[in-house]
């Protein structure tokens, strides 16, 4: 387990992603969108120009499993970087009974949380177990003339698990899209650039921010940021 | 027979509507393999390999006179012995000549994500486009009866056409020209069905087998290949016939229930999520600047 690397910068702004986290979060997304769109055109005839697109249906089938790898060992290393900080509390089952609050903005309603905060905890343990299914099956599915005709209940079994598990992450991947472009002014910055302004992190990470002021207390002067340069 | 029938049928992995279908009356054609009166000559084996073009690959010895243990891209037609020992009739060596069915219900085109990578003509005939095949491999895991077989070198899959090329121009497939015992028989559909009927009628009053009959498994809708059976109550003792073919229950799930529910799914959450932003939109930061102060990202 990593551990958390947030501190406040010279600026007065919070460090929410190292350089490390948003680079594999990158690899992630990539790789992810790729299977997306070619798994998508594998996944219906109304959406084959999707690999038609990028390049053929024959060359999407070879390089799908190996984009698959890729994201695969990216979601490790978020495993091993993030698993401890994404353990579920009794604050996350208090935040879903609530959850109502937080769909409809009123923020202050839902229980203060930690750097992550419960959804984004089901986000996180969706795309991991989703991600160990869609490996196993997609093992399966990448070399089916290496499993033989009495086990052929494994390929059975791989051509519903696939396609399953890839919806579940397809409904995860759309809310993450739309609360980091279009809800949260600031989320797509804080993992580009990495950072984001104290008050952000209040609104959305009380737990998370006044752990970071407390660890640095010599920088919480910071707290009232200088004027630009 | 004639070139009318190579008309298009279904195709697999295709949007829309199926060019020319049904424009023509229905004339489909049936291979009739008698495994009563086959000798096992493998005469239909090389006839295959000479039309198709491929040479002779390793052969294998497992104390039978099988050429080898099961069918491969390269060799789609085999003949499968076994021996049987049956409770009326004694020890029995069953002949069977092992090849693609030609489903009226094709699992392989089910479950062909491909467009037309895999066909079937009005005449019955399933056919395997290779230009077209992507190499996914999941037609190996729609049939039911384990014919597609995979090229490693080609990375497509591959089977019998049922002699396509010369059906299209009126000839019988190469296995039904080179049987010497006349056990293999090629027409239409209905014909066929009449003669293997006609043929298990007469194992049963003259050749003492009551248990004779005619293997068309009704679960993928019959096949354009069609079995006399010495005993059609042990089509698995033929070298693991199945006795009640089907596309695979998880192939009709994915491909329809799962299908239906994941386009739902997908089409409901896009527009959920464009009513929500159109209800509640973005959340409000108070006081936070709408965009960062500066240039560049952070360690």
């Amino acid at each position: 387990m990593s551990r958390d690397e947030s501190q406040i910068l010279p600026d007065g702004r919070l460090l929410r992603y190292t350089y490390v986290e948003r680079l594999i979060h990158w690899l992630a997304a990539i790789s992810y969108v790729y299977l997306l769109l070619t798994g998508l055109a594998f996944w219906s005839p109304w959406l084959y120009w999707m690999a038609v697109m990028l390049g053929g249906g024959t060359i999407s089938r070879e390089l799908h499993p190996w984009a698959g790898l890729i994201f695969f060992v990216a979601v490790l290393a978020m495993w091993r970087m993030w698993a401890f900080e994404m353990n579920v509390t009794d604050n996350d089952k208090q935040w879903f009974s609530q959850v109502k609050h937080y769909i409809s903005n009123e923020d202050e309603k839902t229980p203060p949380q930690d750097r992550f905060n419960a959804g984004q905890k089901s986000l996180f343990w969706g795309f991991v177990v989703c991600g160990i299914l869609l490996l196993l099956s997609g093992l399966v599915l990448w070399f089916p003339n290496y499993i033989p005709w009495n086990l052929r209940w494994v390929r059975y079994l791989a051509v519903l698990i696939h396609p399953a598990a890839a919806l579940i992450t397809i409904g995860l991947f759309l809310i993450h899209l739309y609360m980091g472009l279009a809800i949260e002014e600031g989320a797509l910055h804080s993992i580009v650039g990495g950072d984001v302004s104290q008050s952000w992190a209040k609104e959305f990470h009380r737990l998370w921010y006044d752990r970071v002021l407390r660890s640095t207390p010599s920088a919480s002067a910071g707290a009232n940021p200088p004027a630009r340069k | 027979m004639s070139q009318a029938t190579m008309e298009i049928k279904r195709i697999s992995g295709h949007a829309g509507s199926v060019p020319g279908a049904g424009t023509s009356r229905d004339y489909d054609v049936c291979k009739l393999i008698d495994t009563t009166t086959c000798i096992g000559c493998k005469a239909c084996e090389v006839a295959c390999l000479e039309w198709n073009g491929y040479g002779f690959t390793q052969t294998s010895f497992n104390n039978s006179y099988q050429t080898m243990p099961d069918t491969a891209w390269n060799y789609w037609n085999l003949i499968r012995f076994n021996e049987y020992e049956h409770p009326d009739h004694g020890l029995m060596l069953l002949m069977r000549k092992d090849q693609c069915m030609h489903c009226e219900e094709p699992g392989c085109l089910e479950a062909c994500p491909a467009d037309a990578a895999i066909v079937q003509y009005a005449n019955g005939i399933v056919d395997f486009q290779e230009d077209h095949c992507i190499g996914c491999g999941y037609c190996m895991t729609g049939c039911p009866f384990n014919i597609p077989k995979f090229s490693p070198t080609a990375r497509k899959v591959f089977k019998c056409t049922l002699c396509v090329d010369r059906v299209s121009q009126g000839l019988e497939p190469a296995c039904i020209k080179s049987c010497p015992t006349g056990c293999l028989h090629f027409g239409s559909k209905e014909d066929m069905s009449y003669l293997a009927n006609r043929r298990a009628k007469q194992l049963q009053e003259h050749s003492n087998f009551p248990n004779a009959g005619v293997y068309d498994p009704p679960g993928v809708g019959g096949t354009h290949v069609i079995y006399v059976l010495h005993d059609k109550t042990i089509p698995e003792a033929y070298g693991g016939l199945p006795a009640d073919p089907h596309i695979p229950w998880s192939v009709k799930l994915w491909k329809h229930p799962l299908k239906w529910l994941g386009n739902l799914a997908m089409i409901g959450g896009l527009v959920g999520l464009a009513v929500h932003y159109l209800r509640f939109g973005p959340k409000v930061v108070p006081g936070a600047d709408k965009f960062p102060e500066h240039e560049g990202p952070r360690p």
